[in-house]
C-alpha cells in the first residue's frame, strides 16, 4: 500500500478514536456531577475522594480560562470531551507495525528506540507491553524491600487512603487555577510515590516501569512524597513521539519534601505537535509544584519540552523550610507552529533559602515561545538567594522568543541575580562548522546541543543521551 | 591546484575584487599582501564560501572542480580549509567533539568509515603537543575563553588534524606574540609538502620570516598588481605599497 493511503488510513483511525458505541466503561462527552460520580465509582474510591472532586468541580464552574499567557488557541469546548473512556480494545488498534504511519516509525528509528518498544509506543496491540514483565517484577520487589510505595494514584487512593488524604491538594489546592481545578475534579490516572524516612530510593523511578501506564491519561495526577532524609529521582515521559486522541491534557504534579529530603523530577515531553499547520497537536496545560516543606529540603525540576502544539507549564518550588533549595533547569524547543509559554516560580518563604533557574529556549520555524518566571522573596526569607539565567536561541527569522521575568523582593537581605540573552543562531558559528566540512544540519544540532549543555548535564545519563537525539529530530529541516 | 580567473566580487553592491587572477600549484606556499581594504580577506572568504559575497564574474577552480558550485561543507571536504582571522566561539561544544565531527565528515566524503576512537585520541594528542597545547584544551568549549594566541594555535591544530590539500590562513599572525608566532609558524611549516599548497593572507613581512613563501602577491584595490618571490615581501616592508601602485598604473 502506498504510504500516502496508509497515512490517510491512520488519520481516519485517529478521528475515530472517540469511539461512538457507548459501552459500560465509557461515558458520553460532557461534564457534570454525574460524570464525576461515575469516574469515582469506576475507580472504587472512598466517599471523601468523591467529595473532594466535587468541591473542585464547583470551584471550577466559577472560574475562567487564564488569558495572560502568550498563546493563541481557539476556545476549548469542555462539554465535548469524554472524561472517562476505557482503553481501546485490541481489535481496534493497529494489528502490526505495517499499519502504522511510516513517518512515525522513521522517527523511532532515528531516536534509536528498540524494535520491540516501537510497537507498544505506536499503539499496536501487543500482549506483553515491553515484554519485560520479569524486569518489572524484580523492580517491584526491590522497591518493596526498601519500603518505597510506587503505584498508580487510583491504587494509592484505595490502598493508602490516609497517606493520599494527608498530602493530596496540599501543594496544588483544588482551586489553584482553572486547569488544576478541572484536573482535581476528573483525574483518572497518574502516579503515587512515597519514600519513607531515611530511605534513598534504590533506583530511578519511571512511569515506563509502571505496567498500567501504557496509555497516557488525559488528566494525570501525580503525588510524590519524600519523608525526612529520603531521596528519590523520578523520570516522567518518554522521548518517543506520543500520539493521543485527546487533544487537551491538564496534568497536576505535587511534590512534598520533608526535612532534609531531596526530590529530583525530570521530564522529557514529546507529545504530538500537530501537522505542519499545528493541526491536531496536543494542548498541554500542566500545573507542577514542589513544596520544600522541611528544613534543608531540596527539589529539583529538569525538563526538556519538545512536543505539543501548546505548552503552558511552570514547575515551581515553595521554599518554606529553612535553607531549602529549589532548582529549575529547562530546555524548551519549538518548531513549526508550536507555541510554548513556560517557566517557573520560586517562592522563598524560609530563611536562607536558595534557588537556581537555568532556562534555555530554542525557537525555529514559525514557532513562538515565552519564558515566564517569578522569583518571590517573602519578608521572612532572610538571606535568600536566587540566580536566574535564561537564554533564547532563534533559528531562522520567522520565530519568536519572549522573556517575562517577574521579581517580588520582600526584604533587603536577599540576593537576586538575573541574566538573560537572546541570540540568533549565529551565521558565523554555522559558517565556522561548515567550513570544517560539517553539514549544516549537523552543525545546527551541534550548536544547539552546546547551548543546552548546562541543562542536559542535570538529566540522568540515559535521559541526556536520548534528549540530544530528540533535539536533533525536533529541529530537523529547520534550516536551509 | 587552485585557479582563480578574473574574479569580481561585490559586498552589498560595493565592488571589492575587480578581476583577480591567481594560480596556486601543489607544493607551493603563496602569500597575499596588501594595504587595508584591498580585498585580501574577501578572497579567502569567497573561496571558502562565506555568505554575503556576490561573485559577479569569473571562476574559481579547485583541482578542476567549479568551487562556486559547491556548498561550504563540500569545499572543506574536498580539501579546502580556511583558518580564521577571528576564530568563532561555540559555547558548550567541546573542541575535541568539533574536531572529531569534522574529521569524520571528511572521511565519510571520501567513503571511509569513522576513525576508531583510540586512533583519533592518539592523533589529536600528538598534534596538540606539536602546537604546545595542553590536552585540557581539547575538553574546553570551542574557542570559548581562549586568548588570541590560543585561538590561532587551535586553528592550526585543526589543520594538522584535518590535513587539507589547500590551507588558507587569514591573518594567522595577528595578535600573536613572538613565541606564539613561532609555534604557529612551526605548525604551518609542518604542513608543507609536495602535494599540499598553502595560501596566506598577511599584513606583515615578519610572518614570512618564519614561513618562507614561494610566491608573494600584492593585492591592491581588488586586483593582484605585482607578484614575485620572497624578496618582494622584503621590498614591501622597506618601501610600503605606494610604489607598487604607481608602477601598476604606469
Amino acid at each position: 500500500m502506498a504510504s500516502e493511503e496508509m497515512e490517510q488510513l491512520v488519520r481516519r483511525e485517529y478521528k475515530q478514536g472517540f469511539v461512538t458505541d457507548i459501552e459500560s466503561d465509557t461515558v458520553p462527552p460532557g461534564l457534570d456531577e454525574s460524570t464525576i460520580a461515575f469516574i469515582s465509582q469506576k475507580k472504587g474510591e472512598p466517599e471523601w475522594m468523591l467529595e473532594w472532586r466535587l468541591e473542585a468541580y464547583y470551584q471550577w464552574l466559577k472560574m475562567t480560562t487564564p488569558s495572560w499567557a502568550h498563546l493563541e488557541y481557539p476556545p476549548i469546548d469542555y462539554q465535548a470531551i469524554s472524561y472517562f473512556s476505557a482503553p481501546k480494545k485490541p481489535e481496534d488498534r493497529p494489528q502490526s507495525l505495517d499499519e502504522v504511519d511510516p513517518k512515525l516509525l522513521e522517527t523511532y528509528e532515528k531516536l534509536g528506540i528498540p524494535l520491540h518498544e516501537r510497537a507498544a509506543l505506536a499503539g499496536v496491540a501487543v500482549d506483553a507491553v515491553f515484554d519485560s514483565v520479569s524486569v518489572t517484577t524484580t523492580f517491584k520487589e526491590k522497591l518493596h524491600e526498601a519500603g518505597v510505595i510506587f503505584c498508580s494514584i487510583s491504587e494509592a487512593i484505595r490502598e493508602y487512603p490516609e497517606l493520599v488524604r494527608q498530602y493530596l491538594g496540599t501543594v496544588v489546592p483544588q482551586a489553584d487555577n482553572y486547569f488544576a481545578a478541572l484536573n482535581s475534579a476528573v483525574f483518572t490516572d497518574g502516579s503515587f510515590v512515597y519514600v519513607p524516612e531515611g530511605v534513598k530510593c534504590p533506583m530511578e523511578l519511571s512511569t515506563y516501569f509502571r505496567i498500567n501506564a501504557a496509555n497516557t491519561g488525559q488528566f494525570e495526577r501525580t503525588l510524590i512524597v519524600c519523608d525526612k532524609r529520603a531521596q528519590v529521582s523520578y523520570l516522567e515521559g518518554c522521548t518517543a513521539p506520543q500520539r493521543d486522541e485527546n487533544q487537551l491534557h491538564a496534568a497536576v504534579v505535587e511534590l512534598v519534601a520533608l526535612e532534609d529530603a531531596y526530590i529530583k523530577y525530570s521530564t522529557v515531553q514529546n507529545w504530538y505537535p500537530g501537522d505542519e499547520n499545528g493541526k491536531g497537536g496536543i494542548y498541554n496545560f500542566v500545573t507542577k509544584r514542589g513544596d520544600c516543606r522541611g528544613d534543608r529540603s531540596r527539589i529539583s525540576w529538569t525538563q526538556v519540552e519538545t512536543g505539543s502544539a501548546i505548552t503552558w507549564k511552570y514547575p515551581s518550588c515553595m521554599l518554606r523550610g529553612k535553607e531549602s533549595v529549589g532548582e529549575f533547569y529547562s530546555v524548551a524547543v519549538t518548531n513549526g507552529r508550536q507555541q510554548a509559554d513556560t517557566g517557573t516560580k520560586m517562592i522563598h518563604i524560609g530563611e536562607n533559602t536558595r534557588s537556581t533557574i537555568v532556562a534555555k529556549g530554542i525557537a525555529a520555524g514559525r514557532s513562538d515561545q515565552a519564558y515566564r518566571g517569578l522569583v518571590k522573596i517573602g519578608p521572612r526569607a532572610k538571606g535568600a538567594r536566587n540566580y536566574t539565567q535564561c537564554d533564547s536561541l532563534l533559528i531562522g527569522d520567522q520565530c519568536g522568543a519572549h522573556t517575562f521575568p517577574y521579581q517580588e523582593i520582600g526584604n533587603s537581605t536577599a540576593t537576586v541575580e538575573h541574566e538573560a540573552t537572546t541570540s540568533k543562531i549565529a551565521d558565523d558559528q554555522l559558517f565556522y562548522c561548515r567550513a570544517r566540512g560539517i553539514d549544516e544540519e549537523d552543525a545546527v544540532s551541534m550548536i544547539v546541543n552546546g547551548f543546552c549543555k548546562d541543562v542536559f548535564q542535570e538529566l540522568p545519563m540515559e535521559f541526556a543521551v536520548e534528549a540530544e537525539a530528540l533535539l536533533n529530530v525536533t529541529l530537523e529541516g529547520s534550516v536551509g | 591546484m587552485l585557479e582563480v580567473k578574473d574574479l569580481h566580487v561585490t559586498i552589498e553592491d560595493k565592488a571589492i575584487l575587480k578581476g583577480l587572477d591567481l594560480t596556486v600549484n601543489a607544493g607551493e606556499v603563496h602569500a597575499i599582501m596588501g594595504p587595508n581594504g584591498a580585498g585580501k580577506s574577501t578572497l579567502s572568504a569567497v573561496i571558502a564560501g562565506k555568505d554575503g559575497y556576490e561573485v559577479t564574474q569569473g571562476t574559481i577552480l579547485f583541482e578542476g572542480q567549479d568551487v562556486l558550485e559547491m556548498e561550504i561543507e563540500e569545499r572543506a571536504r574536498a580539501g579546502l580549509l580556511l583558518g580564521f582571522q577571528y576564530p568563532i566561539e561555540i559555547p558548550g561544544v567541546k573542541n575535541i567533539y568539533l574536531l572529531k565531527a569534522a574529521l569524520n565528515a571528511q572521511r565519510a566524503a571520501r567513503g571511509e568509515g569513522e576513525i576508531p576512537a583510540p586512533e583519533f585520541m592518539k592523533l589529536v594528542r600528538e598534534k596538540s603537543a606539536e602546537m604546545k597545547m595542553d590536552p585540557s584544551f581539547l575538553q574546553r568549549a570551542v574557542n570559548e575563553g581562549f586568548s588570541g594566541g590560543e585561538k590561532k594555535r587551535n586553528e592550526i591544530l585543526q589543520m594538522l588534524v584535518l590535513q587539507p590539500k589547500l590551507a588558507m590562513l587569514d591573518e594567522i599572525d595577528s595578535g600573536l606574540d613572538i613565541d606564539a608566532m613561532k609555534v604557529v609558524a612551526d605548525g604551518v611549516n609542518s604542513l608543507r609538502s609536495a602535494d599540499r599548497a598553502i595560501l596566506m593572507v598577511t599584513h606583515y613581512q615578519r610572518l614570512l620570516n618564519h614561513i618562507v613563501p614561494d610566491r608573494v602577491h600584492v593585492l591592491v584595490d581588488g586586483r593582484i598588481v605585482k607578484s614575485g618571490d620572497k624578496d618582494l615581501a622584503l621590498e614591501l616592508e622597506a618601501r610600503g605599497y605606494e610604489w607598487v601602485l604607481e608602477e601598476s598604473v604606469a
